[in-house]
């Protein structure tokens, strides 16, 4: 196996600006280097605006960095993206579908952009939603019907059909209320177990951090500033044999809080 | 707290305020979308033209050019502008919609290549289109005598299948707007329709037009698909005579698919520079 092979995923120095205006630009990533192993599931901590999602928009093709590589399974997801677009797949915070379409008819035309004919993708559909706890009946009322929660199962169920090797999950569980974003919960970790799928998720909650990761890493002002498992990011951090959790974590390793931080970032954002 | 306490008004002069509160919102509506009150008001005036231009064709000839029935002229050219519109309208509303709905990202980060994408959303458009302009037709010939008799039905749809190739082009250039900006991208498409019917003799013969517009129509597939069809169903002209409006067509067709092509990889790489996928609205 090559040394590019290893991992699932490899950013090497990665940066992107983007013009605001005139003359004025935001650094949206700066120099991101982040390598995630196969099977592993790893974890980037960062408040709004940190960066996470250029960072998955990177890595799903949809967007040019200005400097950098993108590797995907060793291949150059930058300069050979179909390619790369064959391993992956990515749910993002808007489960964006044809609203007036079925659950049903989403995902048959969306599998086929995969080479998924609708004779395979029939029975797999029925298996992944049985498998979320998905009424099967619901699957024929238009996206638009459905609660958030059941919406973004569906987007889980769409990047499953395809079978990817790497999943890129950026804040599936933003906004949904405590029940759905167990379930949701539930699916990433049966993703994991079920579909040996190698797994980056972007999130803002530290427990789902900590409860679904392997190695957590915290990004803010488009930097990756640290990056370890969560226990061993906690030990770093320990003051007077007091183990901290990953929200004080997060205030040791970036000198503000969670929230402070996204104020900042929403600030720079807006300004 | 200081506080000034408020006269009682009389009813008439609240209802002034009230109405001067509905003129308010739609003047400040109508400047938050100003580039659409531009696209109806091109849009209207285009359509006011058409009028006019058939005003004009009439009284030159007294008749539809040829000597042919006004109304199956006229009727001929709406159906097809019908169809031909739909296969524009389609490649750049999909995108429109698609950039909406948010979809857009999850097609582009597919590894179907965008010649797949933009080719097979043509086909449907033209499977559609020309199942409803034949249904169209039929309607239109239960209300009108039209005169087609001698109609060469399988030489028009052989020119409607040829221009169908160019218009297709025309379409990837066109669905570039909406890519770049959903809204204005499709208030451009809509200018970029209305001068097509214009200029391309959809209802009366292209002669009529000013010579600057005339030459633009030599431009436009649409003036030699309306010219081939209408020769093949009023005339019954077969496909050997209609040469004159399948050449042009042929190259047009082989230059726009390459062009749109082109043009809208060349959007999509502004796009992923500039971070623009992301759903707006």
């Amino acid at each position: 196996m090559g040394e590019h092979n290893r991992y699932a995923l490899q950013l090497v120095d990665v940066e992107k600006r983007f013009a605001k205006k005139r003359g004025e630009y935001v650094n949206a990533l700066n120099g991101v280097s982040l390598e995630v192993g196969r099977g592993e599931v790893v974890g980037i901590l960062g408040p709004n605006g940190s960066g996470k999602s250029t960072l998955v928009r990177v890595l799903s093709t949809l967007i040019l960095p200005d400097k950098g590589e993108a590797r995907i399974f060793g291949i150059d997801a930058i300069h050979n993206p179909r390619a790369a677009q064959r391993m992956m797949n990515r749910v993002s915070v808007e489960a964006s579908f044809f609203k007036k379409l079925s659950a049903w008819e989403n995902l048959l035309y969306g599998s086929k952009f995969y080479g998924v004919t609708s004779s395979e993708a029939k029975p797999k559909i029925q298996s992944i939603l049985a498998g979320m706890g998905f009424d099967l009946k619901r699957s024929t009322e238009p996206m638009e019907h459905l609660s958030r929660g059941m919406q973004q199962k569906i987007a889980l169920a769409r990047a499953l059909l395809t079978s990817p090797m790497l999943m890129l999950l950026d804040e599936p569980t933003t906004g949904l209320d405590p029940r759905s974003k167990k379930d949701v919960q539930a699916v990433v970790r049966r993703i994991r177990e079920e579909h040996d799928a190698s797994i980056l998720l972007c999130t803002h909650d530290m427990d789902e951090a900590e409860q679904l990761c392997d190695r957590v890493g915290i990004i803010v002002d488009g930097r990756i500033v640290e990056l370890d498992e969560p226990n061993a990011l906690k030990r770093r951090y320990q003051v007077d044999g007091h183990l901290p959790n990953l929200e004080e974590v997060f205030m040791a390793a970036t000198g503000s809080s969670f929230e402070e931080a996204e104020a900042n970032e929403d600030e720079e954002v807006a300004a | 707290m200081h506080q000034t306490m408020r006269l009682p008004r009389a009813n008439w002069l609240t209802e002034i305020i009230a109405a001067w509160g509905f003129i308010q919102r739609n003047y400040y509506l109508t400047k938050r979308y100003f580039m659409w009150e531009i696209v109806w008001f091109f849009y209207t005036t285009a359509s006011a033209m058409s009028i006019g231009f058939i005003g004009v064709g009439v009284e030159e000839t007294g008749k539809a050019p040829g000597g042919a029935d006004l109304t199956t002229y006229l009727l001929i050219g709406a159906m097809l502008w019908s169809y031909l519109s739909m296969l524009f309208d389609i490649l750049s509303e999909t995108v429109s919609w698609e950039r909406w709905e948010g979809t857009i990202e999850y097609t582009f980060m597919s590894p179907a290549s965008r010649a797949t994408h933009l080719i097979g959303t043509s086909i449907y458009a033209v499977i559609y289109g020309l199942i409803r302009a034949v249904v169209m037709f039929l309607i239109i010939a239960l209300f009108f005598d039209l005169e087609v008799s001698g109609a060469n039905y399988p030489a028009a749809f052989a020119i409607l299948a040829i221009c169908s190739v160019s218009l297709v082009g025309f379409g990837m250039c066109a669905a570039v707007m909406p890519l770049l900006s959903p809204e204005k991208g499709q208030q451009v498409t809509m200018i970029f329709g209305s001068t097509l019917l214009l200029i391309s003799g959809v209802y009366y013969p292209v002669e009529v037009l000013p010579s600057w517009m005339q030459a633009l129509a030599k431009v436009s597939p649409v003036t030699y698909a309306l010219e081939g069809v209408r020769a093949a169903l009023l005339d019954g002209a077969p496909l050997t005579s209609l040469w004159s409006s399948i050449w042009p067509l042929l190259i047009m067709g082989a230059v726009c698919i390459p062009l749109g092509l082109w043009v809208f990889h060349l959007g999509e790489r502004y796009a992923k520079r500039t971070g623009r996928l992301k759903r707006s609205g």
